[in-house]
């Protein structure tokens, strides 16, 4: 089976800097929940950032659904991957709804403004994510975990097939970090939504996510189930780090560092 | 589920914003015709050959030569702005009026007359000094993905201070009679005889209002974030490129003939956001039409307040911007980007 997206011995550096993805090879499955982890800077980031079509790879080939990135248009790639970026602050007061709306831009043509329907689908995001009575506040009042929801929901306002979040659960609190990986199983499960999520959050990963890949120095290291993948040899030669410790309780894993 | 707060849709809100300001505009244009140095009875019109002269020569399109000043200033201050994702953002506190200034005294100082295919050498380097001065602000603010804020105003005081001490170089080295010119150029005045500099900035300034208000959609998003706005299908690169263009012919080109007119920018779009809330689809065309309002006011001010002596524009403007932008800062929790 094609993996929906797909990353074919992609190389990538910013700016007259060091290589931050080198010759990296994976498919991320359809209608999977795939977590991508790492230690910080190596590249973990730079990783989605292709896969959402922001950055193009200096060799190699980004695939979406086996046609190259590259030959859709970002229109067209809109309505099909959403991106929602690590948190950060909006230098303007919008209203959560008119955030939310422009998620639904990819539909709308250029002289149009968003219809009643369009509307509809904002404010069903935002249940979605359990921020509904958000909807007439200013962003720039909310918390850092609030805002994050927001982007949630705008990126689901855009009807993708494929989330790509961006250490979503960094801004979150206990309870909301588990409601965001709940929903995303939820959308996974009834919509057969794909999403690929980076995360430090290694507690966040079992039993809900369907697949983990790892990344140390650019390349891929490990790949496979959590189970598989989140073990003290891996995840050791992951992060570089032998006091890496896991223990596995009822179908969970507890990972901590001595 | 819950309703919005808001129950009137943007299309809605952008028609009462624009039927609004539009009267606005009226209101005051009509004003600043009748009044001035000598009120204009606009019945005489008709039968005084002089009150027509003064009407049609000189109140007329010095008052369009104030709109489309306005217009032009306001607009781009709206689209920098969003572009920057910078509350305080503004053509003079990016250094752009400053640039602008240099390369317009440049072309002041070799010569007013010259035209590049009929386009007026001094629009012609203003665009230039406005392009460099937005490039290298911006290149000197970018890390990465993100634009720093503090870095960006800083670095718009610094090209707007090394573009003062060019102007007084050219001054220095330029004949007297040009260093006059330049001195009077750089204090401003929207004071114009007949319409032909009014149709030519037209010509000029009116493609390129079209275009960013063609791109409104673009700056929507672009002022929720760069990545945002590249997630959502916009074409980042491309938009930035054209909006630095399109805000640097038309703070150019006002720079060129207007002098240094400053804060119009900042006033203007923060007005209309206040008014009728932040989506730049109804800011953008909001201050083309606000901003012809202010400056043809800031004006009629400037004419009027200290009556038979004319201040410049730029320091009426400069009165209520100045204290309008600290202001803003001190609100900088509203703005959290600050």
């Amino acid at each position: 089976m094609t993996p929906f997206l797909e990353a074919r011995a992609a190389e990538f550096s910013y700016r007259a800097g060091p290589p931050v993805i080198r010759g990296v090879s994976l498919g991320v499955a359809r209608g999977k929940l795939s977590a991508v982890i790492g230690p910080n800077g190596c590249g973990k980031s730079t990783l989605v950032r292709l896969f959402a079509g922001l950055l193009a790879p200096a060799r190699g080939e980004i695939l979406f659904d086996g046609v190259p990135l590259r030959s859709i248009s970002r229109r067209e790639l809109a309505r099909r991957i959403a991106y929602v970026p690590q948190a950060h602050a909006l230098a303007f007061p919008f209203t959560v709804l008119e955030v939310v709306l422009t998620g639904r831009s990819p539909y709308t043509p250029r002289f149009r403004f968003e219809d009643e329907r369009d509307r509809g689908r904002a404010l069903d995001a935002l249940a979605t994510v359990g921020a509904a009575h958000l909807a007439p506040r200013r962003v720039t009042e909310l918390s850092g975990g609030e805002r994050q929801m927001v982007s949630v929901a705008r990126a689901l306002a855009q009807d993708p097939q494929c989330l790509l979040l961006d250490e979503p659960s960094a801004a979150l609190d206990l309870k909301h970090r588990a409601a965001l990986v709940r929903t995303l199983a939820a959308l996974r499960d009834s919509q057969g939504l794909t999403a690929v999520v980076v995360t430090h959050d290694l507690h966040l990963i079992d039993p809900l996510f369907d697949h983990v890949f790892a990344l140390r120095a650019g390349a891929l290291l490990a790949q496979g189930s959590p189970a598989e993948v989140l073990t003290d040899s891996v995840l050791a030669e992951v992060y570089e780090d032998p006091h890496v410790r896991t223990r596995r309780i009822d179908g969970r894993t507890l990972i901590w560092s001595n | 589920m819950t309703k919005p707060a808001e129950p009137l849709t943007t299309a809605v809100r952008l028609a009462r914003a624009l039927v609004l300001l539009t009267v606005l505009l009226l209101l005051v244009a009509a004003l600043a015709l009748y009044a001035g140095g000598s009120r204009i009875d606009f019945a005489s019109l008709r039968s005084d050959p002089l009150a027509r002269t003064l009407f049609f020569r000189l109140r007329l399109p010095r008052v369009i030569m104030a709109a489309l000043i306005g217009s032009s200033l306001a607009v781009a201050g709206a689209a920098l702005q969003a572009l920057f994702r910078n509350p305080l953002a503004e053509p003079a506190t990016l250094g752009v009026s400053g640039g602008g200034a240099v390369g317009a005294g440049i072309a002041i100082a070799l010569g007013w007359g010259a035209s590049v295919s009929g386009v007026p050498l001094v629009f012609l380097c203003g665009f230039a000094g406005a392009m460099i001065a937005v490039l290298l602000v911006h290149r000197i603010a970018r890390s990465g993905a993100l634009l720093l804020p503090g870095a960006l105003l800083l670095a718009g005081v610094v090209v707007n201070l090394i573009a003062s001490a060019a102007v007084l170089a050219i001054q220095y080295v330029t004949d007297s009679s040009r260093a006059l010119q330049i001195l009077r150029w750089i204090i401003g005045s929207l004071e114009t005889i007949g319409f032909d500099t009014v149709w030519r900035m037209l010509l000029i300034l009116a493609p390129c209002w079209i275009a960013l208000l063609a791109l409104s959609r673009d700056l929507h998003l672009l002022a929720m974030g760069e990545e945002t706005a590249g997630a959502l299908g916009v074409n980042v690169e491309r938009a930035e490129t054209i909006v630095h263009l399109l805000c640097s012919v038309l703070v150019g080109v006002t720079v060129a003939v207007g002098g240094a007119i400053g804060f119009v920018g900042l006033i203007v779009p923060h007005a209309v956001r206040l008014m009728f809330g932040e989506d730049l689809r109804i800011v953008l065309p909001g201050s083309l039409v606000f901003g012809a309002a202010f400056l043809i006011a800031a004006d009629l001010v400037a004419r009027t307040a200290l009556s038979p002596v004319e201040l410049p524009v730029g320091a009426v403007t400069a009165l209520i911007g100045g204290p309008f932008f600290l202001w803003l800062l001190h609100r900088r929790q509203r703005y959290s980007a600050l």
